[in-house]
């Protein structure tokens, strides 16, 4: 009986989230990386930040929550969920001039539905020792038969690889991005599998020469101290900056439709954009800022310059479907 | 003056069994009515999902079916029977040599093969991918050994691979065979066994002969349990780049964004298991001996000579270091290493929030269950055998599928119920049940329920029928029958699968993730965080307080059955 008091307390207390003082987060980034720069935010403007972080099922949960969902700013990892979510009507339309002022118009939504806050580049990365002339990679490249048996990559569902498949079809037309992907599976030195960090240390162990990767996730290896050999057996290829360019995909927020706490959740995307936190997005995940005005940290920018694909987002996103149906269709995951 | 008496008692005894009678039918409609109720809670997350099936979809589906459908179904009967073949092989052999069997250490062996249990799969996945990696110990051994350059100086088996899926789950899941079919030997009349010995049959000759065929009930049930939960791992099979059904669920619904299709196909999926099932009854059906409450006390064992002692030895020792001891060892050498890092307060907080949930999970399904069995008990028609059927099929439903069916009609219910506050002036009390641990709860109690049906219908299957019809001539209440009757001879199961459910509700991971409220976590999700970012250094300190905290009811299982 006790119990069942103790529950039933719970379960009045729990809803407590129309504070005026806190902004509830939805999040598909992972909780930890975010902390520090929501910590920042708190000791700034005084509000408390909650969050759920959640790779899957997190926009259903949305959109069945409905007009009563306690979620007010939507943090995604990638471009395509950003505009799932305003596609599913889930979204609104937010202004704030300073947002506006740090964050240029390309990497905002028209209808002011969402902003980008980072960017990542797809990268290749390739054996420091194996691979002959590895600056001039393109991702064309890798359907050479030079590569075969040499190549290492996640699945090719996963977010970041579709929407480099994506980009490809926009580019080349779906035929042509089919007889690649065929090529790139024939490459494989595996079946696609891991994250891409697990790709980079199967370069170092001799297991493929080249693989793809996100950005960051050189950073994150060279300042881990476990990590840091497999960093150090690679070079980041930044690729295509003989023509187009290289791929990039942004992570951003969104004001949920019915957000209890609009305006702290304009406040939070006011602050994600501001130098401080994108700053703080370069130096402690080793992103891009969309920033203008912020340069990348010291390890990200020694990297060095590159050209980037200037394809326009919702390019990538229209040929998301066709991409993920070539995958599917080409087996590249079997 | 004695005759008036006698018809006194006699209209008495009349007045009070019409009384009882009376009571007992309106309990029984209680019952009814509280039956129907209860599988439709327990149906929620079905119906919710297959509602979507049915929402127009786009092409996904046919495209799906053209491409890869194939491939995802060839691999999950593959992971099915293999995983079944496994964990009979391990199992069944384990639970006849602790059973009938004296060896040495025998009693150690008899405890410690049902520790495995408590580790969850895609832990036991990390780990053994780590140990069997190009860097892992062995390989690096391997090749300062024989002074091997590069990978491709020699061979070495792939661990993410399909085999190496049904390595892992198989490890995980004999300890169902061998629990169930150890407590199925000994429940087993030790004449049979003393009658193959007077025939002179070899211990060898006596598993195959008359053991095995008579535990063939708890074989099945067991392995069906196994067979359920081996198709609906998510987490295992994609760390190890196994494309199955749930991969494909996954695919349509996150990738295609096309829930109708994911629905169609858990639909079909859930059918499968329904077709399975069906089956299992039918052997069921085929056996069904009552055990009236006489036990032979005396128990005949096999004394294994040396030889068979020590093969015997090797064989529960090899079972219990490649599946627990090992694993266990891995991890207890990161979180010793990564202490620091991984400990901190909340971690606390973490395990009692595991604990609570758990807790809550067995004592909810097992409540449900004894309800659904006992209905189907004392009033045996269609509604109460296809109640129980539908009950146990959230096993089969994968976790984050499941959590989806679960958070569709709890958030329907927050609505009217929000919407109903604001009719009435009052303010929105915000969602109380979606996006709440009472959610979670729910989620498991579906899932987990399936255990908590196959025990207690089994235990339940041996209560003979002629006890309640005495009970009732004595004049007893259906509720008394329960309690006095059933309820005593069936307790032990109940308290197993209370515990078993316990511990797979400490392991499950993708209902707390997607359901959980603000800032909550469990232990699981806790590992996933790190886990799922190459770093099990600092998710192992938090996996091994949910093997140790599972290893207490295990125990405890363990000795109950024995007692038996």
């Amino acid at each position: 009986m006790k119990i069942l008091s103790f529950l039933l307390l719970a379960v009045v207390t729990l809803p407590s989230f129309a504070k005026d003082d806190t902004v509830n987060i939805y999040s598909f980034r992972q909780a930890f990386l975010i902390e520090p720069i929501l910590q920042q935010f708190t000791e700034q403007t005084g509000i408390k930040t909650k969050v759920v972080f959640a790779e899957k099922g997190l926009i259903e949960r949305i959109k069945r929550e409905g007009k009563y969902s306690p979620a007010d700013v939507v943090l995604t990892s990638n471009f395509s969920k950003l505009l799932q979510l305003s596609d599913e009507n889930l979204t609104q339309a937010f202004n704030h001039a300073d947002i506006n002022a740090n964050i240029p118009a390309h990497f905002r939504d028209q209808n002011g539905h969402w902003v980008a806050l980072t960017k990542r580049i797809r990268n290749i990365y390739a054996a420091k020792t194996r691979v002959a002339s590895p600056f001039t990679l393109s991702y064309e490249d890798l359907a050479k038969p030079e590569f075969k048996g040499k190549i290492c990559t996640r699945s090719g569902k996963h977010p970041y690889n579709l929407g480099l498949v994506a980009s490809m079809i926009a580019h080349h037309g779906e035929a042509q991005t089919k007889t690649w992907l065929l090529a790139v599976k024939e490459n494989l030195a595996r079946k696609p599998q891991g994250n891409d960090r697990a790709q980079v240390k199967a370069i170092s162990e001799g297991l493929c020469d080249v693989s793809l990767g996100n950005s960051y996730y050189f950073g994150k290896m060279i300042t881990d101290p476990a990590q840091k050999a497999w960093a150090d057996s690679v070079h980041i290829i930044y690729p295509n900056q003989q023509n187009r360019g290289a791929h990039v995909n942004v992570s951003g927020a969104a004001v949920a439709k019915h957000a209890p706490n609009k305006q702290n959740a304009i406040k939070l995307i006011a602050f994600l954009a501001s130098e401080q936190a994108q700053q703080a997005y370069s130096s402690l995940n080793f992103e891009y800022p969309v920033n203008p005005q912020v340069k990348p940290a010291d390890l990200v920018a020694s990297w060095g310059e590159f050209k980037e694909d200037t394809l326009p987002l919702t390019k990538v996103a229209e040929n998301r479907s066709a991409a993920l149906k070539l995958i599917d269709g080409v087996k590249f995951d079997l | 003056m004695s005759s008036v008496s006698q018809t006194n008692v006699q209209q008495q005894t009349g007045k009070s069994l019409v009384a009882s009678l009376f009571s007992a039918c309106k309990q029984l409609k209680k019952i009814h009515v509280s039956t129907l109720l209860l599988a439709l809670i327990l149906a929620a997350p079905l119906i919710s999902i297959s509602i979507e099936a049915f929402a127009p979809n786009s092409d996904t589906f046919a495209h799906i079916q053209q491409t890869v459908l194939a491939d995802y179904v060839i691999n999950t009967c593959l992971l099915a029977l293999g995983v079944s073949i496994l964990v009979i092989s391990i199992g069944v052999p384990l639970a006849w040599l602790i059973a009938i069997c004296d060896f040495r250490f025998k009693g150690f062996f008899q405890w410690a093969l049902v520790l495995p249990l408590a580790m969850p799969a895609y832990i036991v996945a990390y780990t053994y991918t780590d140990l069997f990696d190009y860097a892992g110990p062995i390989q690096t051994n391997l090749r300062n050994w024989f002074g091997w350059q590069s990978a491709t100086d020699y061979y070495f088996f792939d661990i993410r691979s399909l085999p190496g899926a049904i390595i892992v789950l198989a490890l995980v899941l004999y300890p169902y065979v061998y629990l169930m079919v150890r407590a199925g030997f000994l429940e087993q009349q030790a004449n049979l066994t003393h009658v193959a010995r007077t025939m002179g049959y070899s211990p060898t000759k006596c598993f195959f002969k008359v053991s095995v065929p008579v535990a063939r009930n708890a074989i099945i049930a067991s392995t069906a349990l196994v067979l359920m939960e081996s198709i609906a791992d998510f987490a295992t099979v994609k760390y190890f780049a196994v494309s199955t059904l749930t991969t494909a669920i996954y695919d349509t619904w996150l990738g295609y964004y096309d829930l109708a299709a994911a629905a169609k196909l858990s639909i079909i999926m859930v059918a499968g298991i329904f077709i399975l099932l069906y089956f299992e009854r039918l052997q069921n059906g085929k056996k069904q001996t009552h055990n009236d409450a006489k036990l032979s006390a005396q128990k005949l064992v096999y004394q294994l000579n040396k030889k068979q002692s020590f093969a015997a030895f090797c064989f529960c020792s090899l079972i219990l270091l490649v599946s627990f001891v090992a694993p266990l060892i891995i991890l207890a050498d990161y979180a010793i290493d990564y202490f620091s890092q991984a400990w901190n307060d909340k971690l606390l907080q973490f395990t009692l929030n595991s604990l609570i949930i758990a807790a809550l999970t067995a004592i909810i399904a097992i409540v449900f269950s004894l309800l659904l069995n006992f209905s189907l008990r004392i009033k045996p028609n269609k509604l109460h055998k296809s109640s129980l059927k539908v009950a146990s099929s959230g096993y089969a439903i994968p976790g984050t599928v499941m959590a989806i069916g679960v958070l569709i009609p709890l958030a329907f219910l927050d609505n009217q119920i929000n919407a109903l506050a604001e009719s009435l002036n009052l303010s929105a009390p915000g969602l109380l049940l979606s996006g709440s641990f009472i959610a979670i709860v729910l989620a498991h109690s579906i899932r987990f329920i399936a255990i908590a049906n196959k025990g207690i219908e089994a235990s339940y299957s041996k209560v003979s029928p002629s006890l309640d019809m005495v009970a009732k001539t004595m004049g007893q209440t259906s509720f008394n029958i329960f309690r006095k009757v059933h309820f005593a001879l069936i307790r032990k199961s109940v308290l197993v699968a209370g515990l078993l459910i316990f511990v797979e509700s400490m392991k499950e991971l993708p209902a707390a993730l997607l359901l959980r409220p603000f800032d909550y976590q469990t232990l699981p999700t806790y590992v996933f965080q790190y886990a799922s970012t190459e770093q099990l250094e600092i998710a192992a300190l938090g996996a091994i307080i949910i093997v140790v905290v599972g290893l207490i009811p295990l125990i405890v299982i363990n000795r109950s059955i024995e007692k038996n």
